[in-house]
């Protein structure tokens, strides 16, 4: 029985993980900077972040759908599996949502994003003041309900492993120990 | 012979009092609400455009004599509407147009060259922030029933007025080009 996941998910997982601690991060403090040079170049990579990550969650459900996780263990009742399941729908939810959201806002602002300086994508909206404001709200409000949806996350796969000593947290670790 | 003399005479009475419309129309008569000038330039690879809504031009245009006309452009900075609010207030400040001590920026043709095919090319000066600078302006003239447009563009660059000083003096993010452009409709005089 697997008791891991593939390598490309955990792979993805870690990846997207580290990119969207440092978006967040960034994207937090670079909105209340005064502006200068230096805030509209960290918001251009801020957004290239953004482009990127959300590439990355399109692989990774295409990942997803085409390779079954481990099931969850048994010993969790079925409520919980059941919390489980819609707290990774959840998440998966708002990778997509939130990207869309910020691409939507640069749009309306008439701050056209050009990935890595290179590559223009498509404007999906004519510029519009006051639809950019509320754009930028929508934006910063998913986040911090992303927030409060990774802290439930992070805390659910520290229960399983200090409290339930399951492996659902290791089985996303690194394969060290696991057998040929 | 005596019958034909009257309305000799009357045509010409009335060839007389209609304005020699090829010859004597003068564009002079400026249409705000028809013209336009918009800048666009890049930031960080991105293009941005943006647009000033208040200016005022005064010019006298006769196709048929286009090395006498003379034109006069004044925009009002404080009109400049970058697409944020954030920035808007910025380009007001010091380093940007310093808009409480240079509130308009002008410019005056010195000459007036024909380059055949509507096209037309005006020399001038070009003053923003106490610095002026010699452009030559490209600019076509179409005739739109009694109105006349003037349409054109051309690129300044940012760093011979000082627009974007100290922190934005380098052209990393925001460009030195700024691509100009103008849309000036103005309805023919007597």
């Amino acid at each position: 029985m697997t008791t891991h996941y593939t390598p490309v998910a955990k792979a993805l997982h870690w990846l997207i993980a580290l990119l969207l601690f440092g978006l967040l991060a960034l994207g937090f403090y670079m909105q209340d900077l005064p502006l200068s040079p230096q805030k509209l170049q960290l918001y251009a990579w801020h957004k290239w972040a953004g482009v990127t990550v959300f590439l990355l969650v399109l692989v990774r459900l295409a990942w997803r759908v085409t390779h079954r996780p481990p099931p969850l263990p048994e010993h969790m009742p079925r409520v919980m599996q059941l919390a489980a399941h819609a707290g990774h729908v959840l998440l998966y939810a708002l990778m997509i949502a939130i990207p869309l959201s910020g691409w939507l806002m640069s749009s309306a602002k008439g701050f056209q994003t050009v990935w890595f300086g290179v590559l223009p994508i498509p404007d999906l909206l004519d510029k519009n003041r006051e639809l950019g404001d509320l754009l930028q709200t929508v934006h910063l409000s998913l986040n911090l309900f992303f927030v409060v949806v990774l802290i439930g996350h992070i805390g659910a796969a520290l229960k399983h492993h200090f409290i339930d000593r399951d492996d659902v947290l290791t089985r996303m670790l690194p394969a060290r120990n696991l057998e040929p | 012979m005596k019958p034909t003399l009257k309305p000799m005479i009357l045509a010409l009475t009335l060839a007389a009092a209609l304005p020699w419309s090829s010859h004597a129309a003068e564009y002079r008569q400026v249409q705000a609400d028809q013209s336009a000038i918009t800048f666009a330039y890049q930031q960080m690879g991105v293009t941005m455009d943006g647009k000033f809504n208040r200016f005022t031009a005064q010019l006298s245009f006769d196709p048929e004599r286009p090395e006498a006309a003379n034109a006069t452009v004044d925009v009002d900075l404080a009109s400049i509407d970058t697409g944020s609010a954030e920035s808007d207030q910025e380009v007001a400040g010091k380093v940007w147009f310093n808009i409480p001590a240079f509130p308009t920026a002008r410019f005056e043709t010195r000459s007036v060259k024909a380059l055949g095919d509507h096209r037309y090319e005006a020399a001038g000066q070009l003053t923003i922030k106490g610095k002026t600078q010699d452009v030559v302006v490209p600019a076509t003239f179409t005739a739109q029933g009694k109105a006349g447009v003037f349409e054109g563009r051309f690129t300044l660059r940012r760093g011979d007025f000082a627009i974007g000083e100290g922190p934005w003096a380098k052209f990393d993010v925001v460009a030195n080009d700024v691509q100009i452009q103008f849309r000036i409709t103005a309805n023919a005089g007597e």
